[in-house]
């Protein structure tokens, strides 16, 4: 779990271990919760601080909601309306089916300029593809240029939250990665100003020289052919601004009909995910322009799975979601296994029902068990997706899908034993009898056979001697 | 490429369905603000120093003597200004460079950069850039190291509705737009907030009160 973590270069949705097994890892790494609960608990109280703020937000949160149900019921002809104006602006559209398909139209693009080199935006979409993977394979090096995403990438590690990718990683830590892999470091201290600015110098260099950039999209315009990027550091604009060539990469459901839309989203978005007023810099522009900005401006489509959920009504809230990062830091689940334990590039509760939805694996169906369900994160969700619900909605299709099992059987069992009096207090005795050789200092901490399982994360309080109903019937004697 | 675009399609139409269309959207957020000028002016400077800019206020025939003085507590020397910078703005006794294409070598070396701006927003104490007269390209106000934007209280609205309904008919044009909310920062490392990583490290901004 410390840097010698291998190198991640396949895609980000590619779920390898069921969520149980990745978690238990990650709680034995007392660092990384360390690490995890104090930047959660921070952003949290500073997030609140933000919200307060607004006598409006619940009607915020109902426009953003309904903006984006209304964006998706009419997706086919919003997407049309993208591509026309995007190329009436000077830009090239494309449209990907997966992954794969991302991927070869962007290295084909990179290929005909000849780029060895392309710089990147911090960017969920080209993460959830592989990109910087695929893009090696053709002898193409992807630079990253945001600070947490340059800590993960010469780390060689993944992300742990989606805003805050390096959220895992502490000062000394970091020191030693740029240390070793960043030029004219020998003096580094772990103050974080010193860590920004060794960024700053080697990337500097790059944003003068590399002609070619890919970067996401937090929204775009129907109407106006408009791509909108929200960021902090300035790295975004770089990338935007200075390159002879810029292709975004965006989700289909990203795309909202008009401009007037922007007024809901620049409200939810910044005080949602970093807890400002208002993010430091967004960036919106519209094809390309004589003099301002690249040249070359490709905008592509990506499907990716996301049709299926669009299909699953129950489930299509989903897309919804406008990658906050909101209800990783609320979530009692994220805040103790951190995010590479979903193994995802979606972690937390929206990656708990993203993810499944968009990767078929068995490991990523034990996703929508990693959850309490608190309901913090549905309370916290900027366009209210109610994330329990669905969670419980693909549990039951997890569920389906195993067939019979024993957890199924014993549910019978206790629908039975609940169901009838007689057995009820029947087998309240007998547990009451029969948990006696495993109460220790009136806790159960470990049960034997298939029951183990639930002991393995908690202990359990055992059934008292004496039942209310007991009490009740001696009580009225 | 057209093969993709119309599998793409079909699957969203099988995947709606005859779904029903969803009900109106409702926009019963706050639209407009109430403040009066003076409200709006003290908002605006009150949530702009929260990012850590520093903000003066002037009068509009004290402008250009504001931002000598600024510029001579910063101690910057050389400033780039775009075309189209309103003649009031420019602090004498400077090496004004005026943006003729300069190239990027040129706008790293400058001490900083002098704009005017589209509008502000008191809620949140934004500037917003369209780029037009008196702001320059996108360049200009991200490469040099320093940023003195001038605000004619004129400009500045309550609410960020406002400000994104003020610039529709520049979006409609096709302009690009540059939302700035203090200097460049980042709090990727354990969320300590850190000023300057790849934007202007330093924002100053004058209001003029009566313009």
């Amino acid at each position: 779990m410390s840097t010698d973590t291998p190198v991640h270069e396949g895609p980000g949705i590619l779920v390898e271990r069921p969520f149980p097994a990745a978690a238990r890892d990650a709680l034995k790494d007392a660092q990384l919760r360390r690490n995890i609960g104090k930047a959660t608990t921070t952003i949290r109280a500073k997030r609140r601080n933000a919200v307060a703020e607004m006598p409006d937000w619940e009607a915020l949160r109902d426009a953003g909601y309904a903006i984006k149900r209304d964006a998706l019921r009419r997706l086919d002809e919003n997407l049309l309306k993208l591509d026309a104006s995007v190329t009436a602006a000077g830009g090239t559209v494309h449209w990907a089916r997966d992954g794969a398909e991302a991927n070869r139209i962007v290295g084909d693009i990179l290929a005909g300029h000849g780029a060895e080199e392309v710089l990147k935006i911090k960017s969920l979409t080209t993460d959830e593809t592989g990109l910087n993977g695929a893009l090696e394979a053709r002898g193409i090096d992807a630079i990253e240029t945001d600070l947490a995403e340059v800590i993960v990438q010469k780390g060689g590690d993944r992300s742990s939250h989606i805003l805050v990718p390096a959220i895992h990683r502490n000062r000394a830590e970091i020191r030693a990665i740029f240390k070793r892999e960043l030029p004219d470091t020998d003096d580094l201290t772990d103050d974080p100003k010193a860590l920004t600015a060794a960024a700053r110098r080697y990337l500097r260099e790059k944003f003068m020289t590399v002609p070619c950039a890919v970067s996401g999209a937090n929204f775009a315009v129907a109407e106006t052919g408009s791509v909108a990027i929200f960021e902090s550091e300035g790295n975004g604009r770089m990338c935007l601004t200075l390159p002879r060539v810029l292709i975004t990469v965006m989700g289909i459901e990203k795309v909202v009909p008009r401009w007037d839309d922007m007024a809901a989203f620049l409200q939810l978005l910044p005080r949602s995910s970093t807890a400002e007023r208002m993010n430091p810099y967004n960036s919106v522009w519209s094809g390309t322009r004589a003099g301002e900005g690249p040249e070359e401006f490709h905008l592509v489509l990506l499907d990716n799975g996301r049709t299926a959920v669009l299909a699953d009504e129950a489930a299509r809230d989903t897309l919804n979601c406008i990658r906050c990062s909101a209800c990783l830091n609320i979530c009692p689940v994220y805040e103790r296994t951190g995010g590479r334990a979903y193994g995802s590039t979606y972690p937390g509760p929206i990656g708990a029902i993203l993810t499944p939805q968009l990767d078929p694996s068995a490991e990523a169906a034990t996703l929508p068990f990693a959850s309490s369900l608190c309901g913090a994160c549905y309370e916290v969700c900027p366009v209210k997706i109610d994330i329990p619900r669905i969670l419980v909605h693909l549990r039951s299709k997890a569920n389906a899908a195993k067939g019979t099992t024993g957890e199924a059987l014993a549910m019978a069992a206790m629908a039975r034993v609940f169901g009838s009096e007689r057995l009820y207090a029947l087998a309240q005795r007998a547990v009451a009898v029969g948990q006696r050789p495993f109460v220790r200092d009136g806790q159960i901490r470990a049960l034997p056979g298939p029951l183990a399982g639930w002991t393995a994360m908690r202990d359990l309080a055992p059934v008292p001697k004496q039942s209310f109903r007991g009490w009740w019937a001696e009580r009225k004697r | 490429m057209s093969a993709a675009r119309d599998a793409i399609l079909g699957r969203i139409r099988a995947a709606l369905g005859d779904a029903p269309a969803e009900a109106p959207v409702p926009r019963s957020f706050r639209r407009a603000g109430t403040a009066d000028r003076a409200a709006l002016i003290a908002g605006f400077a009150e949530k702009a120093s929260a990012y850590r800019v520093r903000v003066e206020l002037c009068g509009a025939a004290e402008v250009a003597a504001t931002a000598a003085r600024l510029l001579g507590e910063r101690g910057h020397v050389r400033l780039a200004v775009p075309a189209g910078l309103p003649a009031g703005f420019a602090p004498e006794g400077f090496d004004l460079v005026p943006d003729e294409g300069l190239d990027r070598a040129t706008l790293s070396a400058v001490d900083g950069v002098i704009t005017a701006c589209a509008c502000a927003i008191a809620q949140t104490g934004t500037i917003v850039l369209d780029h037009g007269a008196g702001q320059g390209r996108r360049a200009l106000t991200l490469l040099p190291d320093y940023h003195l934007c001038i605000v004619e209280a004129g400009r500045i609205v309550d609410l960020v509705p406002e400000a994104v309904a003020r610039m529709e008919p520049a979006v409609k044009a096709g302009r690009p737009l540059t939302f700035i909310s203090g200097p460049s920062a980042t709090s990727d490392i354990e969320l300590s907030r850190v000023e300057g990583v790849h934007g202007p490290r330093t924002l100053d901004v004058i209001v003029v009160r009566d313009a």
